[in-house]
């Protein structure tokens, strides 16, 4: 006699790419088991633009402008690794100086990126106010962003060798001003999403990476740090002046959503002291290494030859890049950005590969998904903090 | 036998008097049912503004401004452009479904607010079983979102309409619990009876203070039943796009709209009749008897006061939902089915157990 197995149909859904809680364009497949998930697979490409072929065919200083849309919320730290490579591999020294304003100025740009990843990661769960919090504070950061750079986002204010300009009068106190004010700030973030039961009961245990599965999958960032590594590419490879302040790696042991949430909390607290930190100790000097504009430029660069003469504005002279290859990293918001950049005695990079973040933490979505309940998802999603930008370059 | 004209102009004027009585009978009959749907359609205006105004006041911006004075007209200026907005159906849905969803879900919410006490004595129908009369209504409303979510042949539409009748029937069960446990208080299913068994001992006699428990249940049972935050688990734009409303737009999306609104003015109303007194002023340490003892000649300052008493109240329950909605996230399905099996219904059943073991201990 033969038992009739119940057949079981899968609900197969699209989320994505313009599903209004997506992080960008990115597609989600989704099948489901009523309200549970059995497979999830991401599909990206929908914001490719071709960054990296782009950056073999254009000096460092005119590629700078295209490097704030990889992430396009944490913008400093993608021009930092822009001009870091071509830094390292010319042995150029910065003045100590520009060091600090950078450090400021990627500290501010980190904040301004955890803000915008908690806006919208409390929206993914239901809370729609937060996000409106954190952009009263994101909207200080991008006046204080204006009035150094005169940009509000995409700023083009690193240059090899230092920053484009010095920091205007009066800039030092409204950031002292600024800092101020934002601890306060994170005291209500803390009062108002932290000790939330309905909160906590969303976060508590979804979404967990333990550490064997954190470093197999190469994952870095508040991601890392979340689940009991304190790895933090500022104490570990003291790049800019990062060893001179007082400040703790932020890590977290139990790996889910809500640690996630902390490390990030802890590291806007942490970027505020190390801000407040450069501004004390803030040197006097020059804010760019002059010098570079005078050694190892280009002897006879293309642009002047006979089919370029029409050209208007001949663009700013450059140095060649030396014959070597090189992989450069930073601590940006969302994890371990780096380059990885060939030289061939030429203005033009021979090779200029990108190693985002959010790409490589993306990867261990469809396992964390698995066996959850839909609403999840957007949980899991949101704890990572995907920029589609970065990820699709 | 001779009749003479003027007899017949007397029968003629009689019997056209008759027949304006029959007219006046039936007008009398749906004056009543405008004047309320009226009443509710401004009220549901009021809240709509109410709750931009507080979600901006929350979230510390603005809100409406520049329609009307306050932007009060902001809600009617969307209601309008919602009226003429191309009512697009889906090719492959089920139209007869698609179209009934949203007037089902509306016209069983508007027949609940026949049984309401506004005032004293101004209630539409004084109904024996009052209260059961709304939780069998309420009762339609989900089946509604149902046909809507499967009408629409769409994937998180249909899962919406199945969150919605999974969330009606787990958190119905509580609420009708709690209801019976304030109509063994009152010996009664009439709205106005409940009302009036709460008036006897003034401000202390409300029953929040005698059934603190159910209370609690009730409220978060008819916040589960509205669908608002942190229950709006059906229309989760964060997960299912928008739900049930995915595909609808124009007057349809309007009264989705509507109707959700009317179900949170209905569920604030019942919290003001049943644990509030209703029309009820007495307030403690505040002597207005002796102003009411003069003024009782006067029915109609007696109604008025009632019904501004009355939505005093439930705008201060309307106001609790408002704010709730911007300040909690949002539970998932399994937490929310928990809580309304796992934790309401033990403690609304205890408090059911209580509450008749009192009653009949007072025997």
């Amino acid at each position: 006699m033969n038992i009739s197995t119940t057949r079981k149909d899968f609900m197969i859904v699209n989320m994505g790419p313009h599903h209004p809680s997506m992080h960008g364009v990115l597609r989600l497949i989704v099948t489901l088991d009523g309200e549970d998930v059995i497979d999830c697979e991401p599909i990206l490409g929908y914001l490719h633009r071709g960054m990296e072929k782009i950056a073999e065919n254009r000096t460092i200083i005119q590629y700078l402008p295209y490097v704030t849309r990889w992430d396009y919320l944490a913008t400093m730290f993608t021009e930092a690794i822009t001009v870091n490579g071509p830094e390292q591999l010319g042995n150029i020294q910065v003045p100590k100086r520009a060091s600090y304003i950078r450090v400021i100025m990627l500290e501010l740009s980190r904040i301004a990126s955890h803000l915008l990843w908690l806006g919208p990661f409390m929206a993914d769960i239901g809370a729609q106010t937060p996000f409106f919090y954190i952009f009263r504070e994101r909207e200080l950061i991008y006046d204080l962003f204006e009035a150094a750079t005169g940009m509000r986002m995409m700023h083009n204010f690193f240059r090899i060798g230092g920053v484009a300009t010095d920091l205007p009068y009066g800039w030092v106190d409204k950031c002292y001003d600024f800092c101020d004010y934002f601890l306060t700030r994170i005291v209500e973030y803390q009062k108002l999403i932290t000790r939330n039961p309905i909160f906590l009961e969303r976060v508590e245990g979804v979404g967990v990476v333990d550490i064997k599965e954190v470093i197999n999958w190469g994952l870095s960032g508040p991601m890392l740090r979340a689940s009991g590594i304190q790895w933090d590419l500022r104490k570990v490879d003291n790049y800019e002046c990062y060893e001179e302040f007082d400040w703790e790696v932020q890590w977290q042991k139990e790996g889910d959503s809500l640690a996630r949430y902390l490390v990030r909390i802890g590291e806007m607290m942490e970027s505020i002291k190390i801000i407040q930190q450069a501004l004390e100790g803030i040197p006097g000097g020059p804010y760019e290494n002059l010098e570079i504009r005078c050694f190892d430029r280009e002897k006879e660069p293309e642009w002047n030859e006979f089919e370029y003469r029409f050209i208007s504005k001949k663009p700013s002279p450059t140095f060649e890049l030396p014959k070597q290859e090189l992989y450069v990293r930073i601590e940006a918001p969302k994890g371990e950005l780096g380059i990885f950049l060939i030289g061939d005695q030429n203005g033009f990079p021979w090779r200029w590969k990108i190693r985002p973040p959010g790409f490589i933490n993306l990867q261990i979505l469809p396992q964390l998904v698995k066996r959850m309940k839909l609403a999840d998802i957007m949980t899991i999603l949101g704890s990572i903090d995907i920029i589609m930008g970065e990820v699709d370059r | 036998m001779i009749i003479y004209l003027t007899e017949i102009q007397d029968i003629h004027f009689f019997f056209r008097l008759e027949s304006f009585k029959e007219i006046y009978g039936i007008i009398w009959v749906f004056a009543p049912i405008l004047i309320l749907i009226l009443g509710i359609t401004i009220s549901v205006l009021a809240i709509v503004w109410l709750e931009r105004e507080i979600s901006a006041g929350i979230q510390q911006r603005i809100g409406p401004e520049y329609t009307g004075p306050f932007g009060v007209l902001q809600a009617l200026a969307d209601g309008t452009k919602l009226l003429f907005k191309e009512n697009l159906i889906p090719s492959r849905g089920d139209i007869r479904l698609f179209s009934i969803g949203p007037s089902i879900s509306v016209i069983s919410i508007i027949i609940s607010y026949s049984v309401i006490p506004f005032g004293y004595n101004f209630v539409l129908s004084d109904l024996n079983i009052g209260v059961f009369l709304w939780i069998a209504i309420s009762s339609i409303a989900p089946i509604g979102l149902l046909m809507s979510g499967y009408g629409s042949n769409n994937k998180y539409s249909f899962l919406g309409g199945l969150r919605a009748a999974a969330q009606s029937i787990s958190y119905e069960i509580p609420l009708t619990l709690c209801v019976l446990s304030i109509s063994l208080l009152s010996n009664s299913l009439s709205t106005v009876d409940i009302v009036d068994a709460q008036s006897k001992y003034g401000f202390w006699g409300w029953n929040l203070w005698r059934q603190p428990m159910g209370f609690i249940v009730f409220l978060i049972s008819s916040l589960a039943e509205c669908e608002r935050l942190p229950f709006d688990l059906p229309e989760a734009e964060e997960e299912l796009v928008a739900g049930y409303q995915t595909e609808y737009s124009g007057i349809k999306f309007g009264l989705f709209y509507v109707a959700s609104y009317l179900n949170l003015f209905i569920s604030s109303l019942f919290v003001t009749v049943l644990y509030f007194g209703g029309s009820n002023i007495s307030i403690p340490y505040i002597f207005v008897s002796d102003f009411f003892e003069i003024n009782q000649t006067y029915g109609v300052f007696v109604t008025i006061i009632g019904i501004f008493i009355t939505l005093a109240k439930t705008y201060l329950f309307l106001f609790l939902s408002i704010a709730t909605r911007w300040t909690l996230p949002r539970l998932r399905i399994d937490q929310l089915l928990n809580l309304g099996w796992k934790f309401l219904l033990p403690i609304s059943l205890g408090n059911l157990l209580l509450t008749t073991s009192s009653q009949l201990f007072s025997l």
